[in-house]
């Protein structure tokens, strides 16, 4: 009687062990990956022929004295070499303080805070309508393999792999904006609004979502195509039709759910492609979070916050891929945990 | 028959609440507030293209006064002469010119109430001179030894030297002790002061987000009056035809365009078009150090063959003026007798008499050296990559060879000693601003100053005359001959003034623009906006 089931949680055990050690490997590397990103930050700056100080100083470096612009060079510290800015970057950041964006005027910290929110409000709400409108694309074009409209939208998702994002949300803002003129081009408010209200937010929410999910699109749509119609050729599938089940049942509760399950567990190495896709929607749309204030600062050479804003990026790709690893572990225990 | 009052404005709304309704249902909802009807005249959306780096007047914003936020000891009228503002009067000078004493109005206060007095002046220019606070201010003040503030109500300048424009230097806007007195060095670059400041100005910062806008309330218990306008909202948008297009689709009431963009909204009966002229120059710096640039006849035959009409009717659609020195010709100060029509023959004839012969495919050789020079321009520059390409056609016409070369400022910086560049600059508020850090042999070479190394004793003993002079007769006789001076010995060839185009809604009486300088922060017909009065509303109300 007990024997069985202690067999099984003595794997269950196992397994648990395994993941937790991939946990703790992951995360244990996590500092020295976050590390060695700010460090190249740094040098990357170092060896760029840009100079902060003309940057800081715009226009005014013209007609500013060579005494003034050295002054301000010791001001903001960037006359010391630079390991030495990214040591006592470095020991300012562990304490909490991130240090100052050259180009918003305002510490980095508080950057960050102002419009993290919202990014995560537009990749949250795009990753959602991405995984709706991919299942349901994918279930209707694998549902009749070869058929139109599997045709239909495997073509529409390998051109739309193929448009660049940035491509595809300008031609939004020319479709929806300027011709029919259904929906805001830009922003967070109307340009005459003064406060930020949720249906304001709503509307200018609704393009820069959708271009962005759109854009993640095609991957999700073909993976749930592949690996239902693997699904469909397993055997509890085909004994489910045997057994006469309706098509509709055979589809959603037998092949979805074998062909889900792994594709749910990839999910977080996506944060790299929702990054990237971010940074060019947010900049299009004038969308005031963290990804534009990317290109901002990369534009305007803000080390300062490039660097914190680098970090934030790179630990959500490490959060994803971590996930990813320790959801495939569990779902498919023929994966190896070696971290 | 009688209908309510508001029948069709309420079926308007209806009909809008439907539609939010669907738009809704389909994941976004419609702005209902604002659909009812034209939006009054107390607000105004003007779109513009570039973005203050921050509000604070100790970094920079807006340091030539119309700062809306904030007011200086003095500002500009509309003709640019130096009226009173926070100061009572225009300031008392000593004899020796040293001394400048300002007596403040009584009674003034910050947005926050609390009373503004001399020691918010005295703090304000305190800070700047500051060696530890990482501003571009400071080199504006260079004249400037000590501030101080003997009573609430006077504040005493000592200058190091006597300075002539030093009263042009305090339309910089007062900020408060009170609020930033706490703060030093380098802290103060990153102050919650810098996005949302208070000052004493006829506006407040209700929200600024980076990237998108600025809305302005006006500030009610403004020592000038309360602006007839309640709320300014300045979009940042960045592309010229987006803001074309969102002007033309009504989101924006007025913005500053490009003279191309701007053409569309000529015939336009509910807009007016502005075209503002400036003091923002551009021209071809020649470097002294070049064998061929530092010639004196290489230099005057360029200032001759160059086509400067055709510039200003081919590059700038019409909206220019030639430029032959570094003073506007809507400068009283202005020499108008240097202009002069393009002239390549004798051009050709001044190379010939200096030794350059034309050898192989037409390009002149002196003493084995061939007239050849690079010309650098900042890349991403449209109208500076027109008039450098422009320039280098009319200098092949008598024998110059010039190859071009769009660079960043970065990359541009390290050989600007030796190669020429298309720069553009100007400040119209005093003929020494500019003009000195530029053509001063003191300042050669000095990060972007007088970057060619230019040396002219006549001009420097000009410069030095003129910033110390302030009787305005000889003011006036001395920047002449620096014209002059320059003109016989060019140190840039002068190519073109812009103008500044705007178009803005005509629901405003009392628009109207100053000349401009090189742009930066809020400059434009806006200067005065407080003062502006909603046309009488009857085409705007329902």
């Amino acid at each position: 009687m007990g024997a069985p089931g202690g067999v099984r949680d003595h794997v269950v055990n196992l397994r648990l062990r395994g993941l937790s050690v991939l946990v703790a490997r992951r995360l244990a590397a996590a500092p020295v990956v976050l590390l060695a990103v700010t460090f190249l930050v740094f040098a990357l700056g170092a060896a760029s022929p840009f100079d902060p100080v003309r940057q800081y100083a715009g226009d005014a470096a013209f007609t500013a004295s060579a005494r003034n612009l050295e002054q301000i060079r010791a001001g903001l510290g960037a006359d010391r070499p630079f390991v030495a800015q990214w040591w006592s970057w470095l020991g300012d950041a562990l304490t909490g303080d991130l240090g100052a964006s050259r180009s918003l005027r305002m510490p980095v910290g508080q950057v960050i805070g102002e419009r993290l929110g919202w990014t995560v409000l537009l990749v949250s709400v795009a990753f959602v309508l991405t995984l709706v409108g991919g299942m349901a694309l994918g279930i209707l074009a694998a549902r009749r393999r070869g058929g139109v409209l599997d045709r239909c939208v495997t073509g529409a998702m390998y051109t739309l792999e193929a448009a660049p994002v940035f491509w595809l949300a300008l031609g939004a803002v020319w479709l929806f904006a300027l011709r029919l003129d259904l929906l805001p081009a830009g922003g967070l408010t109307d340009t005459s609004a003064s406060v930020v209200t949720a249906d304001q937010v709503g509307a200018h929410l609704v393009l820069p979502a959708a271009v962005l999910a759109v854009s993640q699109l095609p991957w999700f749509v073909l993976y749930i195509r592949q690996s239902l119609i693997a699904a469909l050729a397993e055997e509890h599938v085909l004994g489910a039709r045997a057994r006469g089940l309706r098509e509709r049942t055979v589809l959603l509760r037998h092949a979805l759910r074998s062909a889900l399950l792994p594709f749910l567990t990839l999910l977080g190495s996506r944060v790299p492609e929702l990054i990237t896709g971010a940074l060019l929607v947010e900049t299009v749309f004038s969308w005031p979070g963290v990804a534009s204030a990317t290109v901002q600062a990369a534009l305007a050479l803000d080390f300062p916050l490039l660097t914190a804003l680098t970090v934030l990026a790179t630990a959500a790709v490490l959060i994803g891929n971590l996930a990813a690893d320790v959801l495939y572990g569990l779902a498919d225990p023929r994966v190896a945990l070696d971290g | 028959m009688h209908y309510p009052p508001f029948s069709g404005r309420r079926r308007g709304v209806l009909a809008a609440t439907l539609v939010g309704a669907t738009l809704a249902a389909a994941g976004c909802a419609g702005s209902a507030p604002s659909a009812g009807g034209a939006k009054g005249a107390h607000t105004i959306v003007i779109g513009v293209g570039q973005e203050p780096d921050s509000l604070s007047p100790i970094l920079g914003y807006s340091k030539d006064g119309a700062a809306k936020l904030f007011d200086g000891l003095l500002a500009h009228d509309a003709d640019l002469g130096l009226v009173p503002a926070l100061a009572r009067a225009l300031p008392e000078v000593s004899a020796d010119g040293l001394t400048y004493t300002y007596r403040l109005r009584d009674r003034l206060s910050f947005s926050d109430g609390r009373p503004l007095t001399s020691a918010d002046v005295a703090f304000t220019y305190r800070t700047i001179l500051d060696p530890t606070v990482p501003t571009t201010v400071r080199s504006d003040l260079a004249a400037l030894d000590r501030v101080a503030a003997p009573d609430p109500g006077t504040v005493v300048f000592t200058l190091k030297y006597p300075y002539a424009p030093f009263p042009q230097r305090t339309t910089l806007g007062i900020v408060p002790e009170h609020v930033l007195g706490t703060l030093t060095g380098p802290a103060l670059t990153t102050a919650e002061f810098n996005r949302k400041p208070i000052g004493s100005g006829p506006y407040t910062v209700d929200t600024w987000r980076a990237g998108e806008k600025l809305v302005l309330k006006a500030n009610p218990n403004y020592w000038g009056g309360e602006p007839a306008i309640k709320q300014v909202t300045f979009a940042f948008i960045l592309d010229d035809n987006t803001r074309a297009t969102r002007l033309a689709a009504g989101d924006l009431d007025a913005a500053a365009l490009p003279p191309k963009l701007a053409e569309r909204f000529a015939k336009d009966r509910t807009r007016s078009t502005l075209k503002v002229d400036t003091a923002d120059y551009r021209g071809v710096m020649l470097p002294s150090g070049n064998p061929v640039t530092g010639d004196l006849a290489v230099r005057k035959a360029l200032d001759l063959a160059v086509d400067r009409g055709a510039m200003v009717r081919g590059i700038l659609n019409g909206d220019g003026a030639p430029a032959f020195g570094p003073v506007a010709p809507s400068s009283p100060l202005y020499a108008r007798e240097l202009e002069h029509a393009v002239d390549a023959p004798a051009a050709e004839r001044l190379l010939d008499e200096a030794g350059w012969r034309k050898g192989d495919g037409g390009i002149r050789v002196k003493d084995g050296r061939a007239a050849r020079f690079t010309l650098l321009y900042p890349a991403g520059d449209a109208l500076r990559k027109d008039l450098a390409l422009a320039y280098v056609s009319d200098a092949k016409r008598i024998g110059i060879d010039i190859s071009v070369e769009g660079l960043t400022w970065d990359a541009i910086e390290p050989r600007m000693r030796a190669d020429a560049l298309l720069m553009g600059q100007g400040a119209p508020y005093d003929p020494d601003f500019v003009s000195y850090e530029t053509f001063h042999s003191s300042l050669a070479g000095q990060a972007f100053n007088n970057p060619g190394h230019y040396r002219n004793a006549s001009v420097d003993a000009l410069l030095t005359e003129g910033r110390t002079t302030r009787d305005p007769a000889r003011r006036a006789q001395v920047y002449g001959d620096l014209q002059r001076a320059l003109a016989a010995d060019p140190a840039w060839t002068f190519l073109t003034y812009l103008k500044h185009v705007y178009v803005v809604d005509n629901d405003w009486t009392g628009v109207g623009a100053q000349v401009e300088p090189h742009p930066h922060d809020l400059v434009g017909p806006w200067w005065n906006i407080e003062k502006w009065v909603p046309r009488a509303a009857s085409a705007t109300t329902s």
